[in-house]
């Protein structure tokens, strides 16, 4: 399903995830998962959050650069070979994966978070798949 | 060696005359000759029989690199464009380049004063020399080729580029003397070290300009290569490296003075100075067909001292640079202008984002990076994206000044805000 990230521009220089998440906890924002990707220069902040434009609110007042995007959200089915699974039958469309990471679930079962070149097509070939 | 002794030790009183006929000349031809000059002239109600001595040059109207610019390219060309036989540029503030043209007499009168300034050094027609400018639009390299030539000396138009060459023919050609800017020299100077190759060169001498340098690198390149280093001065504008340049007592840049009539102003009145004070260099060419400028403006800070020198030459001698009157940088002997800078962002951006430029000197290399503020409007989830951005921004600076900025993204408004004016560049240089 689709849901709404919040990506953070992060220098790379100490104290800047501190501020962010110290922005997020004083606005009573709750992460849900996060992602940190860095490069030689910078990082890449993304997070699934609770309140996502409450958050980009409170980090532009902190000067912080954000935006909101959609990705897609799917449960894991507890078995082996499923995430290759998954993965395969993306590319099989001939969709590329920009990035993913794990996320943590209510149920027993892990979430994914998945951004790739054509989300419509994606969350169709996951449904196809049954993923939710 | 004195090359020219008749013109480089005449008596000040007779220098004088000369510079005043010379003026003269060449006022009546740029009045005729470039409609620019004679709109300027007509609108101060100006006559070429109002110049008759060096006195009325205070008289004429000044240039200005926005002259250079609303005349681009042609416009100040003072004879038909079948006399030019030679263009050369540096960089301007913004897109355009500041064009200067050549007649074969230009050509000439350029060549001997870069023979004067490599006689003053002590080169002679014995010697091997590596021209390490770069060859092309820029001055450096033709104008020290033609004036080596013109000495006779054996000439190695080496170029830029390749540090590795230039010393195995260095070593292998007995070179005796090189032409390049002072912090190359010291990359040189290092690269010979670090290779245990200093007992292997037979170098003399360096002619060393297009960069501000400071006494502290002259030592530390004599001292590290055992040689003689001299400075030479001169921009594009004018006619390129030759306008001036030190003997080897060091009391300041022999300037070229019956080629080149030199006055000190004060930046903001445009006010003459009293002479050893302090003020912004500004010149008229005397002798210049293809592009005579009258009362250029240099935008360079520094004094002029007269009187005899020791080596006994009369040319007045410029004192050292004290900074610049605009915000010009000299970075790897590349004319940089912030504003620059600040188009090519424009022109990926859209509008320009808050940039931060800092310019350093590390292992005697120039520095250049340029920071920008991160805005939402170019913010992506996706790492590709901003990767992106910061490589096109380093394309658009490159292809605008001709060097490559180092380009790092950084958070919105952590770059420097001074007195409600966003402060752009910071040089930890330290050259003046």
């Amino acid at each position: 399903m689709f849901i709404r990230q919040l990506s953070v521009f992060l220098e790379n220089k100490a104290g800047t995830l501190e501020s962010v998440l110290k922005t997020l906890k004083e606005n009573d924002i709750n992460i849900e998962a996060l992602s940190l990707a860095d490069t030689s220069e910078f990082g890449l902040l993304r997070l699934i959050v609770d309140k996502p434009d409450e958050a980009k609110k409170a980090l532009k007042g902190r000067g912080c650069t954000s935006t909101i995007s959609d990705v897609l959200k799917v449960r894991l089915e507890q078995r082996v070979g499923f995430l290759e699974e998954l993965v395969s039958s993306v590319s099989e469309h001939g969709i590329n994966i920009e990035y993913m990471y794990a996320a943590s679930s209510e149920s027993e079962s892990a979430d994914m978070i998945i951004k790739t070149s054509d989300l419509q097509e994606t969350d169709r070939v996951l449904k196809e798949l049954g993923g939710e | 060696m004195i090359w020219n002794e008749a013109k480089e030790c005449m008596g000040r009183e007779e220098l004088r005359e000369l510079q005043g006929k010379r003026l003269a000349k060449q006022v009546d031809r740029v009045y005729h000759n470039v409609e620019y000059y004679r709109k300027k002239m007509q609108a101060i109600g100006l006559t070429p029989s109002d110049i008759k001595s060096v006195d009325d040059i205070v008289k004429l109207p000044f240039t200005t690199y926005e002259d250079l610019n609303a005349a681009y390219p042609y416009g100040l060309c003072a004879v038909p464009r079948s006399q030019i036989v030679r263009v050369q540029a540096s960089s301007g503030t913004t897109g355009k380049s500041k064009v200067a043209t050549y007649t074969r007499r230009d050509i000439e009168i350029w060549s001997e004063c870069v023979t004067r300034a490599l006689s003053m050094a002590g080169v002679t027609r014995d010697d091997i020399i590596q021209v390490g400018y770069g060859y092309g639009l820029f001055t450096g390299g033709l104008g020290a080729h033609y004036g080596a030539e013109n000495l006779g000396a054996m000439v190695i138009p080496m170029s830029t580029g390749n540090t590795k060459k230039l010393i195995t023919m260095m070593i292998d050609c007995e070179v005796t003397a090189i032409a390049c800017t002072p912090s190359y020299l010291l990359h040189v100077a290092e690269a010979l070290e670090a290779e245990g190759l200093v007992d292997k060169i037979k170098l003399k001498y360096a002619i060393c300009g297009a960069e501000p340098w400071t006494d502290n690198m002259r030592n530390q390149i004599e001292k590290r290569l055992n040689i003689k280093a001299f400075d030479i001065y001169g921009l594009t504008e004018i006619m390129g490296p030759g306008v001036a340049c030190d003997c080897e007592y060091h009391r300041g840049l022999h300037i070229y003075e019956d080629h080149f009539l030199p006055e000190i102003i004060n930046p903001e009145t445009l006010a003459p100075m009293e002479a050893g004070e302090t003020g912004e260099l500004v010149i008229t060419t005397l002798t210049k067909e293809g592009m005579p400028l009258l009362r250029y403006r240099t935008r360079d800070l520094t004094s002029l001292e007269t009187g005899r020198c020791e080596c006994g030459r009369t040319m007045a001698r410029i004192q050292r640079f004290k900074g610049r009157s605009d915000d010009m940088l000299v970075i790897r002997g590349v004319n940089v202008f912030p504003s620059q800078v600040e188009h090519a962002l424009l022109t990926v951006a859209g509008t320009t984002p808050n940039y931060f430029i800092t310019v350093d000197r590390k292992d005697n290399n120039d520095t250049f990076e340029v920071a920008i503020e991160v805005e939402d409007r170019f913010f992506s989830d996706e790492v590709r994206v901003l990767e992106n951005l910061r490589d096109k921004v380093a394309n658009a600076i490159h292809q605008a000044v001709g060097i490559k900025a180092k380009v790092k993204l950084v958070e919105p408004n952590t770059l420097e805000h001074s007195q409600g004016k966003t402060k752009h560049v910071l040089d930890k240089r330290n050259l003046v």
